[in-house]
């Protein structure tokens, strides 16, 4: 159908030594209210690698996030995936958003869930065929949650819902992803598997941007860092960024004892 | 006890019936996406928004022609959604408070148009945008159970009924081919949008679609029985189904069964208690249909009161 | 309804509407101010709908009595106890159920509704009845309000009010943070109980005045406009019960002084009014001041650089 078309014309990816970013951001702010909760914050991701987005409570971290993807307003500034305007590329983007925004009374299962993600590769208006079935299944295998693939998504635990959002970005196979706070408030099973997964990907050559809330592991799993206070603080590979000074700028005198470098 | 005889109830209590399926079965299907995306009182603006767009059509066409009153009455429900969603978002109002300014709003326009010049002269009857005018509905065609077989009979079938059918195909159409969408959108609308389909659309879409339905199914059943219909069967097929397919299914079959035991309940019920004249129609649906959504209540095998009181005393034992 | 008079020729008949419908619009501006800020505005639609049964019976039961058909009090008695039950039934159904609060308080409405209809038509069957009056309660009989019930109307209204400034410190517990309260050992059901009975007092003070429908209005249009222009509840008391106030008494001299502008319908176009005029200019919280607002930090933005 003519959607698919453009749907294959769309969700370009430049070749690997143009040396085009996956995500430019410029001068983007979001205002809240009366006030500013994100300034002018101008970046590039890494291609390839893992990016924990870090910041203070209310240092816009979800918004940053959630100003990139257009589901909140922009003051200004504009949003490139690999070059060209986000809406062009959406076939390119996935996200696992904070698990308390849908209704888990909903009447859908594990699988329905995870299948949601390929709409966009189905088309609208098409049936959902065997082989796109296949591909949930195997995402949520990938999680560790094939056994509850019927399982209503009510049923399961805070773990396992996690495990089923991740497994629907999988399902999405896209070379950008967003995930929010993916980490928060999971059992240990589960950040096992999240962990394991995010390495897969960062194997396959995506990008995963993750707003993480604890300083204490972004050395351990992520290799570059976003530190915003309201406004970028800084950027960079994990090693040179995550330092006393910044961490100072960042969140203030109290978390300057958890810098690398101390 | 004395029942109609065939004739009569051939002529006139089955295109009631088959009107009141149709209309019920209408709003029970549309009525699934506004429950699942807590919108279910939308059928409720929709039924007092429509005030002014009817009166408007009359005093426009100047005619009672059914028509441009159902225009006026699309319009002004259209108009409705619209504004509510305006609202919503200009003024960053909630949604019960959105809709609540609009659509009363909308009604006092609407009694005011009533009170003007011509609307004056002619009785707009109340009770018939109330309660619907089933009785009104006849069928001259049979003759007899066994004329029902001659396809020749079912051509002189009245307006509403094919009216109303023929909504009920559209919809069921629009549902089946779109299922996915429609339940991507009540799900997730975050993820629709990142998918790149718009959410904000197939929501004003699901909203007209409704307006559709209870426009359609006023004239013959009136505004109380669309606002139930848009509810309770969803509700009631919500407590008992954990999946999409099940859920529509169920609310179907929840809406037949109202519409045809509420009819006949309404109609036939009284004499049963020596009561010389009928219940009107639209009342009794309405109350079974409450009354079925009380059962589900009470007695669904898992998401019911009774059944979670089993399992907390269950479970009781073994976490003390 | 009433032909129009010049201001000069209105006599106590005005007068006396006139009071009753601001009373009415006072208190509903004010006690709607918690509805609205606790998302639960349209369990007025609900509890208005509600009453129709109860008001039937109650009719019955007059008549099974002997007593005069339109016996208001008894009529508002069956009215508030009706809509009492469902109240209960939709917070019933929300907290064991899995049912979300609005469709709990469509289908108790829609079910109410067509219970009362059932019963309308029962009596309008029976010979001895004279069910005139009761059709008056969907579209609002202000034109024919008597001097004691505009009393009467004043009375509840008053009794509104006072709930209110009693217990002003519980409610805006409750309003603000339920979970909050109920942690922390207040007895937030009772609080909840309590405003409910006061809500149901205005809305049965309100159907013989401006109907069913119309009531609704009232109890959400000047609440909802109030949060426009401020952040603090007590402010945003007066300022609901000064737009309710306002609607009502413009509203009543509108309808009287023209015709066939029936008065509860013009009392809710003109809260609707105050409602759009302030979405668009309050100070506060106005589209043209947030509008002004965003502007201004994106100069700053751009100056910044």
């Amino acid at each position: 159908m003519a959607m698919l078309q453009r749907l294959r014309t769309r969700n370009f990816i430049p070749p690997a030594d143009a040396g085009v970013s996956p995500l430019c951001v410029t001068g983007l702010s979001v205002a809240y209210h009366r006030q500013l909760a994100l300034r002018d914050v101008s970046w590039a991701a890494p291609t390839g690698g893992l990016v924990a987005v870090v910041g203070p409570n209310g240092a816009g971290k979800s918004t940053f996030l959630k100003a990139v993807l257009g589901l909140v307003p922009a003051l200004a500034g504009t949003v490139e995936v690999y070059g060209r305007p986000l809406a062009q590329q959406r076939g390119l983007i996935g996200y696992v958003p904070q698990r308390e925004s849908v209704d888990w009374d909903f009447p859908v299962n594990a699988l329905d869930v995870v299948t949601m993600g390929r709409y966009g590769m189905i088309g609208w208006g098409r049936r959902i065929t065997g082989a796109h079935k296949r591909a949930g299944m195997a995402a949520l295998d990938r999680v560790g949650m094939a056994d509850y693939a019927r399982r209503q998504i009510g049923q399961l635990s805070g773990g396992q819902q996690q495990r089923v959002f991740l497994a629907r970005a999988l399902a999405q196979e896209a070379r950008l992803y967003f995930m929010d706070e993916p980490l928060a408030g999971v059992d240990a099973a589960t950040e096992q598997t999240i962990l394991a997964v995010l390495r897969e990907l960062e194997a396959e050559g995506r990008t995963v941007i993750c707003v993480h809330h604890d300083l204490q592991t972004v050395a351990a799993t992520f290799d570059h860092v976003l530190m915003l206070n309201r406004t970028l603080v800084a950027a960079g590979p994990v090693a040179t960024t995550l330092t006393d000074a910044n961490l100072r700028l960042a969140y203030g005198q109290r978390a300057s004892g958890l810098s690398l470098l101390s | 006890m004395i029942l109609p005889d065939t004739q009569t109830f051939l002529s006139v209590d089955l295109p009631a019936m088959l009107a009141a399926l149709f209309a019920c079965l209408s709003c029970a299907l549309v009525g699934n996406f506004l429950v699942l995306r807590r919108q279910s009182l939308m059928g409720d603006a929709i039924s007092h928004a429509v005030l002014p767009g009817i009166v408007a059509g009359f005093l426009v066409a100047g005619t009672r022609d059914t028509l441009p009153m159902l225009t006026g009455a699309l319009v002004a429900a259209v108009s409705a959604g619209l504004l509510i969603e305006l609202v919503r978002r200009l003024g960053k109002v909630e949604a019960g408070a959105a809709m609540g300014v609009v659509f009363t709003s909308l009604f006092a326009l609407g009694v005011i148009l009533i009170e003007q010049g011509p609307a004056r002269q002619v009785d707009l009857d109340a009770d018939c945008v109330l309660y619907g005018q089933l009785e009104g509905i006849l069928w001259f065609g049979p003759a007899g159970w066994s004329s029902l077989l001659d396809p020749g009979t079912w051509a002189s079938l009245p307006r509403q009924v094919v009216q109303l059918a023929t909504v009920f195909a559209f919809c069921l159409a629009i549902v089946l081919i779109f299922l996915k969408e429609l339940t991507l959108v009540s799900f997730d609308p975050a993820l629709a949008d990142t998918l790149g389909l718009r959410s904000a659309l197939v929501q004003h879409g699901i909203v007209a679609l409704a307006a559709l339905c209870a426009i359609a199914a006023f004239e013959a059943v009136g505004s109380i029985l669309v606002i139930a219909m848009l509810i309770c069967p969803a509700a009631t097929a919500r407590l008992l189904c954990d999946r999409m397919p099940a859920q529509i299914a169920l609310s179907l079959l929840a809406g037949a069964i109202t519409a045809i035991g509420g009819y006949m309940l309404g109609a036939f019920g009284p004499m049963l208690v020596g009561f010389d004249h009928s219940v009107g129609a639209a009342g009794s649906i309405a109350t079974l249909s409450g009354l079925i959504l009380a059962l589900a209540i009470l007695f669904a095998p898992r998401y019911g009161v009774l059944a979670r009181r089993r399992l907390a005393r269950a479970t009781a034992p073994a976490l003390a | 309804m009433m032909e129009g008079l010049p201001f000069a020729a209105m006599g106590h008949n005005t007068a006396m509407v006139l009071a009753g419908t601001t009373a009415l619009g006072i208190a509903a501006g004010t006690v709607g101010c918690f509805m609205v800020l606790r998302r639960r505005a349209l369990v007025s639609d609900a509890l208005s709908h509600a009453t129709l049964p109860g008001i039937v019976i109650a009719f019955l039961v007059g008549l099974a009595l002997g007593v005069e058909g339109r016996s208001l009090p008894l009529l508002l008695l069956g009215a508030a106890i009706s809509g009492a039950l469902a109240v209960a039934a939709i917070q019933a159904i929300t907290r064991w159920t899995r049912l979300p609060e609005d469709a709990a308080i469509g289908a108790v409405l829609s079910c109410f509704f067509g219970i009362g209809v059932v019963l309308l038509s029962v009596v309008q069957a029976l010979p001895a009845a004279n069910a005139a009056g009761l059709k008056g309660f969907i579209f609002g009989q202000t034109a024919a309000m008597r001097s004691g019930e505009a009393a009467t109307l004043a009375v509840l209204a008053l009794a509104a009010l006072a709930g209110v400034a009693l217990f002003f410190k519980e409610l805006r517990l409750l309003a603000f943070d339920e979970g909050f309260a109920r942690a922390a050992g207040w007895p937030t059901g009772r609080f909840d109980l309590g405003l409910m009975a006061l809500v149901t007092l205005v809305t049965v003070a309100g159907l013989q005045t401006v109907g069913l429908v119309l009531i609704i209005a009232l109890l959400i249009t000047p609440a909802a406009a109030a949060r426009f222009w401020t952040d603090r509840l007590g402010i945003m008391l007066l300022v609901a019960g000064l737009i309710g106030g306002l609607s009502g008494g413009i509203g009543a001299l509108l309808s009287a002084r023209f015709q066939n502008l029936p008065a509860g319908a013009i009392i809710v176009l003109v809260a609707a009014c105050f409602f759009m005029a302030s979405l668009f200019f309050a100070p506060a919280r106005g589209l043209l001041a947030r509008t002004l607002r965003r502007a201004r930090l994106r100069a700053s933005l751009g100056a910044a650089r």
